[in-house]
């Protein structure tokens, strides 16, 4: 793209959908051996498995630190000062942690949980945070890295990346499974699994049942907000390559921004959605269910 | 080619299916509203929840199927 805008529509798209992989270069390469950044897609796919995608691990780990910094100052204001009328931002985290606590406390009735509601606070505020970049236009973030910075790609919403997502729901599931044995001991945990919905005679059927209701638990939960958030991203970038030229550029640009403010809904509610469904199941960790 | 006509089937079925459940699920909401206008408020919380679980899977596929689209093919 030095002399202009001379690429083809499937370039675009496909230079769109490149992290920036960090990873060791393969045999077959100049710098063989060594560990950089990718310059082309295959390139990146080339890098195997021990490749990070440092785009996304910044992006992310960068909004998780301006989350804490601002949630702690309010704390720490709000500590010192708890009988002050709250104004700015120290009302919105308010509202935001009142609205946290309402939810958990409707979902959870076990006295021992005090972990859920700050688990949920940052997994509704974090997703959160990382699916509103995708409000960003397509091409800013990308242009300022690659021609300000020479980073050649730079996907600046980490939730687009599966693995980001998956990360975030795994991490859920262990805690799922931690607390599932820690209520009900190892015995208990299996005995759970094997026993419902039918009696120990159909131990297979029902380890077959329970198992594949539990893995897609996790699944489900990484891949819906991946899904939505990639779609999302897919059409962003599908409607910047539809028009060129200046009228017809400028009808592109408000197909653009009528499909922003239909995603403004979905980026709120898939944090919630993802918030929600933790909670529900880390309280079916702790419920002793007898008969289903 | 053929990889093409999979992904629209895909998004196709995709498409339907997420119709069909989320008019479903809102017919009920609207019902349940006029029956008690009250609980406007709680029943709203309850279908964002369900929306997203009956949208959850047509958005995968559409998330699979763009992806065959455009990277696969």
């Amino acid at each position: 793209m030095a002399s202009g805008f001379e690429t083809t529509a499937e370039e675009y798209i496909s230079h769109h959908l490149v992290n920036a992989t960090f990873g060791r270069f393969p045999d077959g390469h100049e710098k063989a051996g060594e560990w950089g950044l990718a310059s082309s897609g295959p390139e990146a796919e080339s890098m195997g498995f021990w490749a990070l995608h440092v785009d996304s691990l910044g992006w992310s780990i960068g909004l998780a630190v301006v989350f804490m910094f601002f949630f702690r100052r309010v704390a720490v204001t709000a500590a010192q000062d708890p009988a002050a009328i709250p104004t700015g931002l120290r009302n919105f985290v308010e509202t935001l942690v009142e609205f946290v606590e309402g939810m958990v406390k409707s979902v959870f009735k076990h006295p021992d949980t005090s972990y859920v509601a700050p688990m949920a606070l940052t997994i509704f505020v974090w997703v959160f945070f990382m699916n509103l970049l995708d409000l960003v236009p397509v091409d800013l973030m990308p242009y300022i890295f690659r021609y300000g910075l020479g980073v050649e790609y730079m996907k600046i919403v980490p939730s687009t990346d599966p693995n980001i997502t998956m990360g975030l729901a795994l991490s859920v599931f262990t805690l799922i499974i931690f607390f599932s044995i820690k209520q009900k001991g190892v015995g208990g945990f299996l005995a759970e699994i094997s026993f419902h919905p039918f009696g120990k005679w159909l131990l297979p059927f029902n380890l077959i049942l329970e198992v594949v209701g539990l893995l897609a638990k996790p699944l489900s939960l990484g891949l819906r907000l991946f899904g939505n958030l990639f779609s999302a991203e897919m059409i962003f970038i599908l409607i910047a390559t539809m028009y060129t030229g200046l009228l017809l550029g400028l009808f592109g640009g408000l197909l653009q921004f009528a499909w922003a403010v239909f995603h403004i809904l979905v980026v709120p509610l898939q944090a919630f959605i993802f918030m929600v469904l933790s909670v529900v199941y880390l309280a079916q960790a702790y419920e002793e269910g007898e008969e289903h | 080619m053929d990889i093409i006509f999979a992904a629209a089937l895909l998004l196709g079925i995709a498409a339907i299916a997420g119709a069909f459940g989320v008019s479903i699920l809102g017919s009920k909401f609207i019902e349940s509203v006029a029956r008690q206008p009250e609980q406007l408020p709680t029943l709203r919380t309850q279908l964002f929840i369900i929306l997203g679980l009956v949208d959850a899977i047509p958005m995968i596929g559409v998330g699979i199927s763009l992806y065959i689209l455009f990277v696969l093919a």
